[in-house]
């Protein structure tokens, strides 16, 4: 366990969480620390605190996510909130009709929070600017998912007792990727060293203007990688239009024992899920000893109990 | 001497002006006299003709009279649209930024295509501008991008070119027949040069800012490889070809090759792409969502550069109104496009004050330039034209405050900027519009 945290350090006092972007280390760290505790109480018999008690949080999602809504979905009712799931089919009005016009009903019943997920880069702070409560990014477009990698970061955190100096290989479809853009952001921000594989039809130049490091091989790639982070490559695109096949993508970018084997012996891997197995991953190494996988879903309910704990504290008390 | 002033309107003397005239590479201290709506004499010579009884006299203090802007791509609502822009709204920006002609865009419901909708847009904006407006028919019709419109029929009812508007002609067959046709109407075809397959569904320009916004980019390429084509395309058929908008360095280069040619090429730029560059979108802000996409500033100062040497021929404001209904969105399901008549002559100064285009160019690329790829009689102070005039103070400070916005839409890249100079006073045919 870490030590309690200095006082005297800055903590995260923000009415949004919108992204990873902007957020300064100690703001992170102090997400992390709180999450960390988090994780102790779901591991409890009793797992509910009153923390929320009498808050009411929305997980308001736009586009269909199980494991994302779940996920915020206990972490809320562990805090003691009251929780409501609303879906909003994306197709059924004109699109951004629906957003702004569902913000401003949902903020005239005044909830605490509302969670947010969203089909379209930067609806969620769009949205932000419509409502009194806080608003949570649970993924906007190919955006930001600032709480996949805070948990990303707790997992990494908790076996490697540290981020910084770090060598963190980002795999596969790095270009509709919003968790490899957060995860670029907190990476880099906490002192580690991130690098991008992938084809460059799903892993653009331009973050090497960024000062990523980018290549095409996943030898080079994952030379001594302490963590190897797989990104779910969507079926539609893998037939034709950003890559030829599936057996062409596996085979040259699929990770497996062979391929693993660059990294270094200790090295973890990682996957935000949903997995395609035999498409960015072998079962062998997903379901294998050096996976965290499983353990990255349970730290997604500390994560977002802390943050959803650390957004309700800039909420005015009335 | 009402006998020759059949227009009622009382003569007017400015004095003391510093005048700008590019039609007639004239750039100095003088007088302008309009007598029934006309100029009698604008320069240096008419400081001493003392003008009819009764004339007004008005003392411009130094500062700079110049034709009336003609600015050749405004979108206005009317047909289908009313409600973003009417030609009685639109007129009343387009004069307080010193504009006296404006160019309708044919992207309404329905589009002009049609000699009767050419003879529509003429009576409304008889019936209700201020300012002078002339329409643009589309290219295509139904602006599908595959049959040619009428170019003889629209042309004898009013449309002063024909363009592809907010889309472009990918088939080029399709823009190789237009461009022959053209040429035996002398027709200007003006063409939105973006190729759409290459632009797919991008937002913004390519690059880095896109890739931490999670946007999707619009590449360079996507404008110079259809610009290219169309060039060549200009040489073979020898129609007049107009680039409507250009936003990439290498565009600037690849006209620089075609006039170094002598194809019958000519462009324009808008004044964002003059002012601003993919920055200033900053957190996803829909205002600044245009295409072709803001680019990078390396783009931008191109632009300027083949502005101040002529490569560039036109600066136009692009003026779109959009509402909140179609920009207050997620940035990717915006529509494109700024408003622009109020602030072009201003953020086009600022190009002025900075040194890197010359203050006849500006007027020339605002005014007489477009007048004459347009065969306007306007954008000049030439005896005998109509008195289409701007009084410019070039340093006077002020903010564009959205409160005062006079487009029925607010939708501007320039929010609060501040600006050095403006229209003082336009007339158009020697009546004030602006500046009473």
């Amino acid at each position: 366990m870490k030590p309690a945290r200095d006082p005297l350090l800055p903590r995260f006092a923000r009415q949004h969480l919108l992204g990873i972007d902007g957020l300064s280390p100690h703001e992170i760290e102090d997400l992390l620390d709180r999450a960390e505790a988090h994780v102790e109480v779901g591991r409890q018999v009793r797992k509910k605190l009153d923390t929320l008690s009498g808050r009411t949080q929305i997980n308001l999602f736009f586009e269909a996510s199980t494991r994302t809504q779940s996920s915020f979905e206990l972490a809320g009712k562990r805090l003691g909130a009251d929780v409501l799931n609303m879906q909003v089919a994306s197709s059924s009005v004109k699109k951004g009709e629906t957003l702004i016009d569902t913000a401003v009903t949902l903020n005239a019943m005044r909830p605490d929070i509302i969670v947010v997920r969203h089909h379209a880069a930067g609806a969620v702070a769009l949205l932000a600017q419509k409502v009194g409560c806080s608003v949570v990014n649970a993924g906007d477009g190919a955006h930001e998912h600032p709480t996949q990698a805070l948990l990303d970061a707790l997992t990494i955190r908790r076996h490697k007792g540290k981020i910084a100096r770090l060598t963190v290989a980002i795999c596969g479809d790095v270009l509709h990727s919003r968790v490899a853009r957060s995860n670029i952001l907190l990476l880099t921000a906490l002192g580690a060293r991130v690098r991008l594989v992938g084809p460059t039809t799903l892993v653009p130049g331009a973050f090497r203007d960024l000062g990523i490091e980018v290549t095409t091989d996943m030898r080079a790639g994952l030379k001594d990688a302490d963590i190897v982070m797989m990104l779910r490559l969507q079926r539609e695109r893998m037939q034709g239009s950003f890559v030829p096949s599936v057996r062409e993508y596996f085979r040259y970018w699929g990770l497996d024992a062979e391929k693993l084997g660059y990294a270094k012996p200790d090295a973890l891997v990682m996957h935000p899920g949903p997995m395609n197995r035999g498409v960015e991953i072998d079962p062998a190494v997903a379901d294998g000893p050096q996976s965290l996988i499983r353990e990255q879903v349970e730290m997604g309910v500390a994560v977002r109990m802390a943050v959803l704990e650390a957004v309700s504290e800039a909420l005015p008390n009335l | 001497m009402p006998t020759d002033n059949p227009s009622g309107l009382r003569p007017l003397k400015i004095d003391n002006a510093r005048l700008v005239d590019p039609s007639r590479g004239l750039d100095t201290r003088g007088a302008v006299l309009v007598v029934d709506g006309r100029i009698v004499a604008a320069g240096p010579e008419a400081v001493a003709i003392a003008g009819p009884e009764g004339t007004e006299r008005i003392d411009a203090g130094g500062a700079v009279i110049a034709p009336g802007l003609v600015d050749m791509r405004v979108f206005v609502g009317e047909p289908g649209f009313d409600y973003r822009e009417t030609f009685a709204s639109a007129s009343r920006a387009a004069a307080a930024g010193g504009i006296t002609t404006i160019v309708t865009m044919p992207d309404t419901d329905p589009v002009i295509d049609e000699p009767a909708l050419v003879d529509f847009v003429l009576r409304r904006a008889r019936d209700t501008a201020t300012v002078r407006v002339h329409p643009m028919a589309a290219l295509t019709k139904g602006q599908q991008g595959r049959e040619m419109t009428e170019f003889g029929l629209l042309q004898e009812a009013g449309a002063v070119a024909f363009a592809s508007g907010r889309t472009a002609v990918s088939h080029a067959q399709v823009m190789r027949r237009a461009l022959t046709y053209a040429r035996d109407f002398g027709a200007l075809v003006i063409h939105h040069a973006e190729d759409p397959d290459l632009a797919g569904d991008g937002v913004m320009n390519a690059g880095a800012v896109a890739t931490l916004l999670g946007l999707k980019g619009v590449p360079a390429e996507a404008e110079t490889i259809m610009l290219a084509r169309d060039l060549r395309l200009a040489r073979l058929a020898g129609g007049r070809y107009h680039a409507a908008l250009l936003s990439a360095a290498e565009s600037v280069e690849l006209m620089r090759w075609a006039k170094s040619l002598g194809i019958p090429a000519t462009a324009g730029v808008s004044v964002a792409h003059l002012s601003l560059n993919e920055n200033d979108i900053g957190a996803y802000r829909t205002f600044f969502k245009m295409s072709p996409p803001l680019r990078a500033e390396t783009d931008r100062l191109a632009l300027v550069e083949g502005l101040a040497d002529g490569t560039i021929d036109v600066v136009v404001s692009g003026h779109d109104p959009q509402d909140v209904e179609t920009k207050r969105q997620p940035f990717a399901e915006a529509a494109d496009g700024c408003i622009g008549l109020e602030t072009l002559l201003s953020a086009g100064l600022r190009l002025v004050h900075d040194g890197r285009v010359s203050l006849s160019r500006l007027i020339d690329a605002m005014s007489t330039r477009p007048a004459a790829l347009l065969g306007l009689p306007s954008g000049t102070l030439q005896p005998g034209a109509a008195a289409d005039l701007v009084l410019i103070d070039l340093d006077t400070p002020w903010v564009y405050d959205e409160a005062t916005i006079l487009s029925r839409c607010h939708n501007t890249a320039f929010e609060g900027a501040r600006f050095s100079g403006r229209a003082v006073k336009t007339w158009v045919g020697g009546r004030l519009v602006f500046g009473g």
